[in-house]
């Protein structure tokens, strides 16, 4: 069954990885994600149906729903073809994501749930939510730039390689961190509770976790603007890569 | 019946005989009316008379009138297939002097609405408004800017988006800087502020846009105040110096300069946040869109082609319908004869009985009447159309 699901997901991925590098097929690559994206939706269902707790605990697990909610934020503004670059971004990345959450055996049915008590659902869940926000954020930042680069190069071909104004990609930036934030601020808070709860201390991913917060707040406090704006975005994207990459094993374990 | 078209363009005739022959809309269409079935497309860049029949003397000779001098070296005339295509590419702003400009297709529609020609010219001005849209849904040929106001104007949506609410101050007040300002205004820019040397034209273009004018030595103050600073005076030196410009802004400051010399001190664009383009870099823009309209030209090209091809089989299908009709009337006219000898019958059964022969009838038509189209559009219809009227005896039907 969760083979039936996965394949079609990274083909849809894979696919609209492919079709968004074409102005042509950009919008045969929309529907790739749409598909895509429905299918894993499908693979999550069965995953969380034969599990009796919490099925994407493990780090390959809880890859595959970072990449479920990396695409299905993407999909908010992944249907318009001014956005075209935005995917080839994030489905790329979201493809080989996917494929090394189930080399990891994130995408089997029959996940070992670790944990299944409501608190600490909440913490991967909404941890995982905001992390998928901020890297859309992150590659709206990186947009931005690289069409602010282009302005300020007065590239010849601006007008015939179009890409979302610069104010509508630092406003769709700052709304995506301002949502994103309040989940992370909840996901941190169930896991400090767990944390009192079972006893422990801090390790270096939680230490990360609490530093991208940080970020994160300064950047809707003190509201950047322009460059700054973008890079800060990235700042904070750079330590959410630590925290799922460099550190995930060492938290998950 | 065959198609033509008579005209003149910028391709081949000067200014000086193009506006001889321009006419507006109603004068065009009288003129069409005078010549017979004709449809009379007149623009500033072309006048065109297409007709159905093959009197394209009166057209050509309605045109030397408009002229007033002759026109056998610079008029073209084209028949069926060839005027077809003109008309097409026409439609589709392939013809236009800027490849895909958009404002033709509306005045092929006006001609053609105004004139309320045949069948002929009713199928073929039909059929180039559906390739005019088609082009522009299908190709990217129209979505580009093609001239320097048009290119600011679309810019500065680059930096800011939708231009609803954004403000625009007008440094100078002549006729290059009223075109580009009411380029932004037509995309929802606000123009706030008309600044220039001589106040009585800082106020008469002030009033236009419903704007405040100022002096030249107010400016500074107000450039904080605005989003797109669009500069074209005839000025010797700078006019917004750099170190005039707030620094720390929250939201971007665009300056077009279209004046030559340049009105605004390059150093701006240095600036974080303000973006500067002058006249050349706004003709670099304009020739690279046009270059991107040549390659969705290429792509309009062919739909244009299949276009040509749909109607060419449509014109020559026409050579077999006359013949067609009457072996579909003969047929029908044996039936009701032989249903005629039944005699009475219950009413259910004389409704079984018609159903049938009809069915029997149609599928037995179905492929011949078929194959006599396909027949058509490979310019075999004629004959194709000789036998069946031979065959089935039609030839009384066509004298009649």
């Amino acid at each position: 069954m969760v083979e039936a699901l996965f394949w079609p997901a990274l083909l849809g991925y894979g696919e609209a990885a492919v079709a968004y590098a074409t102005v042509r097929y950009a919008r045969a690559g929309t529907w790739g994600v749409r598909l895509g994206w429905l299918a894993q939706t499908a693979l999550l269902g069965v995953q969380a149906a034969r599990s009796d707790g919490f099925p994407w605990s493990t780090w390959a697990a809880s890859l595959n729903l970072f990449v479920w909610l990396v695409v299905g934020a993407y999909l908010i503004w992944g249907c318009s073809p001014r956005y075209r670059l935005l995917g080839l971004g994030v489905m790329p990345l979201a493809a080989a994501l996917f494929l090394v959450a189930r080399v990891g055996g994130g995408t089997e049915a029959d996940v070992s749930a670790h944990y299944g008590n409501v608190f600490l659902v909440l913490h991967v869940g909404l941890v995982l939510a905001a992390f998928a926000g901020f890297t859309l954020a992150a590659a709206l930042a990186a947009v931005y730039l690289w069409e602010e680069r282009r302005l300020k190069r007065r590239a010849a071909d601006i007008l015939r390689l179009r890409l979302p104004s610069l104010v509508v990609l630092e406003r769709l930036t700052k709304r995506t961190v301002l949502v994103s934030l309040p989940l992370l601020t909840l996901g941190l808070a169930a896991g400090f509770v767990r944390l009192a709860d079972d006893g422990g201390g801090l390790d270096a991913a939680m230490a990360v976790a609490v530093l991208t917060w940080v970020v994160y707040a300064a950047f809707l406090a003190l509201r950047p603007a322009g460059r700054r704006s973008a890079y800060v975005a990235l700042l904070g994207f750079a330590l959410v890569i630590v925290v799922r990459i460099a550190l995930s094993g060492m938290h998950f374990a | 019946m065959r198609l033509s078209a008579v005209g003149i363009s910028h391709h081949v005739a000067p200014v000086e005989l193009r506006e001889r022959v321009a006419l507006p809309l109603d004068e065009a269409a009288a003129l069409a009316r005078s010549v017979g079935d004709a449809v009379c497309l007149s623009t500033c860049n072309r006048t065109e008379i297409y007709l159905a029949g093959d009197d394209e003397e009166r057209a050509f000779e309605a045109l030397e009138r408009l002229a007033v001098e002759p026109l056998d070296s610079v008029v073209y005339r084209l028949h069926d297939d060839a005027a077809a295509t003109h008309l097409f590419r026409v439609a589709a702003g392939l013809d236009s002097l800027v490849p895909g400009e958009g404002e033709i297709l509306g005045q092929v529609r006006d001609a053609y609405e105004a004139a309320r020609p045949g069948p002929l010219l009713d199928r073929v001005f039909r059929q180039a408004l559906q390739v005019g849209k088609r082009v522009r849904t299908d190709t990217a040929i129209g979505e580009s800017p093609a001239s320097v106001s048009s290119a600011a104007a679309a810019l500065a949506q680059q930096v800011f988006g939708d231009l609803e609410g954004r403000r625009v101050l007008c440094v100078g007040a002549g006729r290059i800087g009223e075109l580009a300002a009411a380029n932004l205004a037509s995309r929802g820019a606000t123009i706030a502020y008309v600044a220039n040397r001589s106040p009585d034209a800082a106020h008469e273009l002030a009033a236009r846009f419903g704007a405040v004018a100022l002096t030249l030595d107010e400016l500074p103050g107000r450039l904080g105040e605005v989003d797109v600073v669009l500069a074209s005076t005839s000025a010797p030196d700078a006019v917004v110096r750099a170190c005039d410009v707030p620094q720390r802004r929250r939201s971007p400051l665009f300056f077009i300069d279209i004046a030559v010399p340049r009105d605004v001190d390059p150093a701006v664009h240095e600036l974080e946040g303000c973006y500067l383009y002058d006249i050349d870099d706004l003709e670099a823009v304009v020739a690279e869109t046009l270059a991107g309209r040549r390659v969705e030209a290429a792509r309009a090209e062919q739909l244009v082609a299949e276009e040509v091809e749909r109607f060419r089989a449509w014109q020559a299908s026409l050579d077999v319908v006359p013949a067609i009709a009457s072996l579909r009337a003969r047929a029908e006219e044996i039936r009701v004869a032989e249903l005629a000898k039944l005699g009475r019958l219950p009413e259910h059964e004389r409704r079984t009985v018609e159903s049938v022969t009809a069915q029997i009838l149609n599928k037995l038509l179905h492929l011949p009447t078929v194959r006599m189209k396909q027949a058509a559009a490979a310019a075999e219809g004629a004959a194709y159309a000789d036998a069946v009227r031979h065959l089935f005896g039609l030839e009384d039907d066509r004298k009649r």
